[in-house]
């Protein structure tokens, strides 16, 4: 029993390490927001609908891409673009910044992106991973 | 078991940055993309102004005002820059600088403006409902603020990138400096 329970400490211990020292670099860094088909149409029946945050989060190296999808049937102005049924714009960021965009879509006519620096090894690096995790989960 | 371990969390250590993503444009990008949204104004070399009148170059569209204090002379001089960068590919890059202001904006108004930057750069102008059609086809805003002096127009400040069969290739975000544009453009005129 000792020796299962030490194999176990060894094992999360081991894993911790592994998700404070491993660089973040995933092969996906893509940041997906979509206009899901009948936006259009549930907006027009007076339905008020959300679907880009007005402030986005973004890290470097992480999820540093911001990539907007438009599975709609009609043109939409989808954060800082005009984007075209089926048609996405991805936009890379590799300064860690606030950004500002003007945006329709929203009441205020203004959509932010804080970019946040590449978290550094150790204590961010970790923290960054189980956030990821959680919010995978939930 | 312990040995096992540690060659797989090395192994692990040692492959993850190879997983980094291929290296992309750095302006925004539309995929797939589609036809530039054409148009007609008049230039500022007094005819007809269409996008088509460039297919062959990549163009860059600006949308702005020649009162502009802020956005406009940091954007334009950006693009001297990268456009100079590229020597003599520079030539297949054309600049069109589309005012929101057609109240102080005339084609001479433009013309004058432009010259002091890169005299190939050309401006449109129009009606206020024909430009501001343009506008919305590309999704870009301008609104009228009062100042002390007069007003100002707050706008869109994205560039945006129409490559040489005339297709709506990408958006560059304001602040991005000439070497970003050199690399984006140097990929555009490879294809």
């Amino acid at each position: 029993m000792k020796r299962l329970l030490a194999t176990a400490l060894l094992l999360i211990l081991a894993g911790l390490t592994w998700a404070a020292l491993a660089p973040l670099a995933p092969a996906n860094r893509d940041e997906l927001f979509e206009i899901p088909k009948g936006t259009w149409a549930r907006r027009m029946a007076g339905d008020k609908v959300e679907i880009l945050p007005e402030r986005i989060h973004l890290t470097l190296g992480a999820n540093d891409v911001l990539l907007l999808r438009n599975l709609d049937e009609v043109p939409q102005v989808f954060g800082p673009a005009l984007i075209m049924p089926g048609q996405s714009f991805r936009l890379p960021f590799e300064v860690a910044s606030s950004y500002s965009f003007a945006c329709t879509a929203h009441a205020s006519g203004q959509m932010s992106v804080i970019v946040a620096p590449h978290p550094a090894r150790g204590w961010e690096t970790l923290n960054w991973r189980l956030r990821a995790w959680i919010k995978q989960l939930s | 078991m312990m040995r096992r371990l540690l060659v797989s969390l090395f192994a692990l250590l040692l492959t993850t940055p190879l997983l980094a993503a291929t290296p992309r444009l750095k302006a925004g990008v539309f995929e797939p993309p589609h036809a530039a949204p054409e148009f007609s104004l008049q230039g500022s070399d007094g005819a007809e102004l269409k996008l088509g009148r460039y297919r062959g170059k990549l163009v860059l569209l600006v949308f702005g005002f020649t009162h502009c204090t802020e956005v406009c002379p940091i954007t334009l001089g950006t693009l001297v820059q990268a456009r100079q960068a590229l020597g003599k590919a520079g030539e297949a890059v054309q600049v069109v600088y589309v005012t929101v202001d057609p109240e102080r904006d005339d084609a001479a108004q433009l013309k004058r403006y432009l010259a002091a930057y890169d005299a190939s750069f050309i401006g449109a102008t129009g009606k206020p409902e024909a430009l501001a059609a343009v506008r919305a086809s590309y999704g870009v805003v301008a609104n009228k603020l009062a100042t002390k002096g007069g007003y100002a127009v707050d706008h869109s400040s994205s560039v945006y990138l129409i490559d040489r069969s005339g297709r709506l290739r990408g958006m560059m975000p304001y602040g991005h400096g000439p070497k970003d544009y050199v690399h984006d453009l140097q990929l555009l005129l490879s294809l």
